[in-house]
């Protein structure tokens, strides 16, 4: 009797640990999630600290750009100024500085050193004390032309010595250089994956600006001067157009940008710790119905000898406290390893982070029992009120049945919030209120709640249609029965692997049309033979453009960068363009005016998007104000309007308009149209021998532009797939959880089906189709909600180009398939259990 | 008259079922118990005997070993000719399902069947069809033609039960194991019950071991084995009620002596 006592209370730990897994899960999401990104910001923060001088002055940028963009070198600081500041008292030292991205280091297997992404930063060499972060560490500084000088990181990877040969990519030319010096940035080298070319100053300046420009100019103060008094100082000398900052502010501003890109990998991630908490939530509520429905009879017998319903209720939510506390703690602990995890990975993809301590902040650890605790007690209030709810006689009856809240209510209950739900998603896509991604999300988790109310309805009919052709054979007929007898038992159960089969399909299906779209638009739009860009879109050298030029068979060659600039007072993203782009690369249909029209005004022309056009009242030959990172206010002239073209964007300038206004000086995309009648495959090969000088782009005819599109949105969709797996961790979880405990109520049964001949293969095979069934139940729920989310997705983005409506339905069916699998696999131990019940024990059990 | 048909058949020698010094033990050391102690009985074909004795004399676990549903520690059981002590789980399993039926105190009926779907539970599983002139038979005989549609919840315990004995005899078993068959029930289903397992054994020629603390059950049967202290101390044919309930008195008394 002890025995069965100990092992009673054993699978009563077993039945509350598979429930705290799920905590477990959605905390170390959580906690791993922050840890990761505030170690990686607290990095980025000491890095820019040490990187910049006292004081620093640079070109006055005209507004915050939103769009993390190319890094435009602007015009740059001539040497007026750094004469005049330099001059300023308190100053102990005054330096040009430069920095450009956009010089990569070719490493000996013909591939760009350093991950794709992370920026090629090229710098003048100075180891000025206070100025430059660098400290040569083995060999000379750069001298002339033919010398560079490399960081360590860089030069370790690409096992680069003193002495070797290296070939350089650069925004202008390439150098075939010697390396002459390693050195080492900062205090600890490491520059988070981005690699550091130095040249001599003349050379920098020459080769990455202009010569007579800095990108800025470095001040150390005295030491009876303080930052703050030195900037000012600087700022009284400097003319209009430049600033003077204090090594904070610049520090500030730098890790800007990359806090702003954290943050944005820190709601991503987030967004997953939500949906595993989310699932994690309906199997806690599930597990604490299942337990509070086994143990009514003892729960009646508390009420039976004096115990109150509020006595009832808070036994059963101390016992989710203490599940929770538990949780949250191992969560947070798994976290922390996680966080290491997420580390290690970005160092895989060459995201090289310090090995420095991991930043926890009182914020995660409160965050993550806030979170446990607070899901565990919230999804066992429920089944806690409904124990209180059993009245004292069931103590003394035979079976007694849990008061349940009536069908009416759960029916009223689950429709309004599927139509609430139904709402908010549409009032978020159509981006109603300041967070329409919110009001999206939180419309999307009522439609969940709302549905898996809804489910136990149309469980029976799915189910019974599901099952059917499991009814052939009794055991097949039994799983059935079994997977029908408790409907919201197993529409609970079914709901959390639901909520992961949405998200995924509905990600499919918005993939899937993305992928056509971009097909479509991609066929539409690219009237070019060729293009040449990389994967990241990153800018690279012009001297691409002049090389291709020249190639035998090529009719014309166009050039497009990228730029911010504020037209007419808002932000926008602009394409600037050379005229061949319009007239031979792109296919572009004018409504009014033309793509001479580039030229036109004192300060440029402007071309617009029909609907840019329409919206703001636009006619060519207007002026509108377009105010770029740097430089003046300009007026360009509205010299075109063209219908939609997703290559041109809504907003294009002409390149001369862009170089005059300190924009790139590195092309995003190359177009190369052929002569008619040109050989595309004889032009295409001499092509890519040109372009195989620049290893950090690719030459693509259309198919190979089409297929590298599609890769990155598949690539993508793996990302989000591989984050959704956790949820459908945790469902399975539910499902086993769910199996393991009707495996205990039914023991009797179990003992009677063996005593009448049933044999432990067959009992498996029962529990295992009772399992799948379940799963299939739960991933036609999500798969339809997925579809239908998913076709909502693209009918509001179709306004930004995703116009095709596409139902990936093999990936749909494999889905479905894998549900069926995580159906078997969910059903191994619990049915192992089953099996291996004492027949004479079961059959006999109260 | 029973032991006269079968002493007529020369097949039966060995009995429908029988177990040859039989012994069980639960625990060691300090917390040994012997359940059964070298038992030797024989169940004659279309007999119904009833084994009685005081709590703990190890009526249910003979039953137990006879039928399959626990193992023995020493001795041998036979069900016909096949030996249980030497099946695997998967023979014992199979002959459970071919060769037994089961009735148990608590009528043990799956909830979310009918009445019909529980009495061929057994044959489905087995993946066999019914005699369908056997399964007329015994739903007649228990008198649940009307009720077949029903589950389990929408019947009275009397007729539970008597789904429970339909579906022992549904797979037309060798032998069928009743246990306290009649201890949930009131009297009058009880004798429905007990009335119904009589029939089988006088009218259908099946065989019936039922273990019973109730004299009055007892008195349906054909013999009674007396059992205390884990051995067979005394059997009865013909028995009444009051005789049973005579000689439960009288070995009640002489038990603690022994």
């Amino acid at each position: 009797m002890l025995k069965a006592t100990v092992r009673t209370l054993l699978t009563h730990k077993l039945r509350l640990a598979l429930s705290g897994l799920a905590i477990v899960f959605g905390v170390a999401f959580v906690a791993g999630t922050l840890i990761f990104t505030d170690t990686l910001g607290k990095t980025f923060e000491d890095l820019f600290s040490q990187t910049s001088a006292d004081v620093t002055v640079t070109e006055r940028s005209n507004f915050d750009a939103t769009f993390a963009g190319e890094g435009q070198p602007g015009r740059g600081v001539p040497q007026s100024v750094l004469e005049a500041v330099s001059a300023v008292p308190g100053a102990r030292a005054a330096e040009g500085q430069i920095t450009v991205e956009g010089v990569q280091v070719v490493g000996s297997d013909g591939e760009v050193v350093g991950t794709a992404g992370a920026p090629g930063l090229g710098v003048d060499w100075s180891d000025t004390p206070g100025l430059s972060p660098l400290t040569l560490l083995t060999g000379s500084p750069p001298q002339g032309e033919g010398e560079i000088a490399v960081d360590s990181v860089t030069a370790e990877s690409a096992k680069l010595q003193v002495g070797d040969g290296v070939r350089v990519l650069t925004p202008g030319p390439t150098l075939d250089v010697t390396v002459v010096g390693i050195f080492r940035f900062g205090e600890s080298g490491n520059i988070a994956g981005a690699t550091l070319t130095a040249f001599e100053r003349d050379t920098a300046q020459r080769v990455l600006l202009r010569p007579g420009f800095w990108t800025g100019v470095g001040l150390a103060a005295e030491a009876d001067v303080s930052r703050q008094e030195l900037a000012r100082r600087v700022q009284a000398v400097l003319p209009d157009g430049f600033d003077a900052k204090t090594k904070e502010q610049q520090a500030e501003e730098d890790a800007g940008d990359i806090q702003q890109g954290l943050a944005f990998i820190n709601i991503f991630l987030l967004v997953f710790a939500g949906i595993a908490l989310f699932v994690g939530s309906f199997i806690i509520l599930n597990t604490f119905s299942m337990l509070v429905a086994q143990r009514t009879r003892e729960l009646a017998l508390l009420r039976a000898i004096g115990a109150s319903r509020r006595q009832v209720t808070r036994s059963v939510l101390l016992e989710a406290l203490v599940l929770g506390i538990v949780g949250a703690t191992l969560g947070l602990g798994f976290g922390v390893l996680l966080a290491v995890g997420l580390r290690a990975l970005f160092a895989v993809f060459g995201l090289e982070v310090p090995t420095g301590a991991l930043a926890l902040a009182p914020r995660t650890v409160i965050a993550s029992y806030a979170v446990g605790v607070l899901i565990t007690v919230v999804a066992a209030y429920l089944p806690a009120r409904r124990a209180s709810r059993i009245p004292p006689v069931a103590a003394l009856r035979d079976d007694v049945a849990l008061p349940a809240a009536s069908m009416r209510r759960r029916v009223v209950g689950g429709a309004a919030l599927s139509a609430a739900g139904v709402a908010l998603v549409a009032a978020g896509l159509a981006g109603a209120g300041a967070q329409p991604a919110a009001l999206v999300g939180l419309g999307v988790m009522a439609v969940f709640i709302g549905v898996a109310l809804l489910s136990p309805l149309v469980s029976r009919p799915v189910i019974r249609i599901l099952g059917a052709p499991l009814r052939r054979s009794a055991v097949g007929r039994l799983s059935v029965e079994n997977a029908l007898r408790n409907p919201r038992r197993t529409a609970a159960t079914a709901s959390a692997l639901m909520i992961g089969l949405a998200l995924v399909s509905a990600m499919s299906v918005l993939g899937s049309s993305t992928t056509s779209s971009v097909d479509k638009l991609i066929d539409r739009s690219l009237g070019g033979d060729f293009v040449v860009s990389n994967s990241t879109q990153m800018g690279f050298s012009a001297q691409v453009a002049a090389d291709v030029r020249d190639v035998p068979g090529v009719a014309a060659v166009g050039e497009q960068r990228f730029a911010v600039a504020e037209v007419a007072g808002g932000q926008q993203f602009v394409t600037a363009v050379s005229p061949e782009v319009l007239d031979e690369a792109l296919a572009v249909e004018f409504v009014a005016g033309s793509g001479a029209g580039l030229n036109t005004g004192s300060d440029g022309g402007l071309l617009v998007a029909e609907q840019v056009a329409t919206d703001k009242g636009w006619k060519v030959g207007d002026t509108v104000d377009v105010t770029f990172l740097t430089g003046a206010p300009q007026r360009l002239r509205i010299g075109g309007v063209f219908v939609r073209n997703d290559f041109l964007g809504t907003h294009v300038i002409s390149l001369t308009t862009l170089t005059a206004n300190g924009g790139s000086n590195r092309d995003n995309f190359v177009y190369v149209a052929l002569e008619n009648g040109a050989d595309a495959a004889a032009v295409g090969s001499a092509l890519d021998a040109k372009v195989a000088a620049f290893p950090n782009v690719e030459l693509k005819d259309q198919t190979e532009f089409k297929d590298e599109q599609r890769n990155q949105i598949n690539q993508l969709l793996s990302l989000i797939y591989a984050l959704l797996v956790l949820a459908v961790i945790i469902a399975v979880l539910g499902i086993v959880n769910t199996l393991a405990l009707s495996v205990i109520e039914r023991t009797r049964e179990i003992g009677l089906l063996r005593a009448v001949g049933m044999s432990r293969r067959q009992l498996r095979r029962m529990i295992r189709r009772e399992s799948v069934v379940i799963s299939l139940f739960g991933a036609l729920l999500g798969l339809t909600l997925g579809i239908a989310f998913g076709i909502a997705l693209q009918r509001v983005l179709a306004a930004e180009g995703i116009d095709v409506l596409s139902i990936p339905v093999p990936s749909l069916i494999v889905f479905l398939l894998l549900a069926g699998l995580i159906g078997v696999l969910a059903a191994l131990w619990p049915a192992r259990r089953a099996a291996r019940l004492d027949v004479l024990r079961a059959v006999t059990t109260e | 008259m029973a032991t006269s048909m079968t002493s007529s058949d020369p097949v039966t020698d060995s009995g429908a079922a029988r177990a040859e010094q039989l012994t069980k033990v639960y625990g060691s050391g300090d917390t040994r118990v012997v359940a059964l102690d070298d038992v030797s009985v024989m169940f004659e074909r279309s007999q119904f005997t009833a084994i009685m004795g005081p709590s703990g004399s190890g009526k249910s676990t003979l039953m137990h070993c006879m039928a399959g549903l626990d193992s023995s520690t020493e001795g041998r059981v036979f069900i016909g000719e096949v030996d249980l002590t030497q099946l695997d789980d998967k023979r014992l399993t199979r002959l459970r399902r071919d060769a037994v039926g089961f009735v148990f105190q608590s009528y043990n009926l799956l909830p979310m069947l009918t009445a019909l779907e529980n009495i061929t539970l057994p044959l489905d599983i087995a993946g066999r069809k019914p005699d369908q002139e056997w399964l007329d038979t015994v739903i007649d005989t228990v008198g649940l033609r009307d009720r077949l549609g029903h589950r389990p919840s929408e019947l009275s315990g009397g007729q539970q039960q008597r789904v429970a004995c339909a579906r022992a005899l549904a797979s037309r078993p060798q032998i069928v194991f009743a246990d306290e068959p009649t201890g949930n029930l009131d009297s009058r289903s009880g004798a429905e019950v007990l009335g119904f397992l009589a029939q089988s054994v006088r009218g259908m020629g099946q065989t019936v071991v039922m273990v019973t603390h109730d004299p009055t059950a007892a008195s349906y049967a054909d013999r009674v084995l007396f059992l205390a202290d884990g051995r067979v101390v005394d059997e009865m044919a013909d028995p009444t009620g009051e005789k049973v309930l005579e000689r439960m008195k009288r070995f009640d008394a002489a038990g603690r002596g022994v």
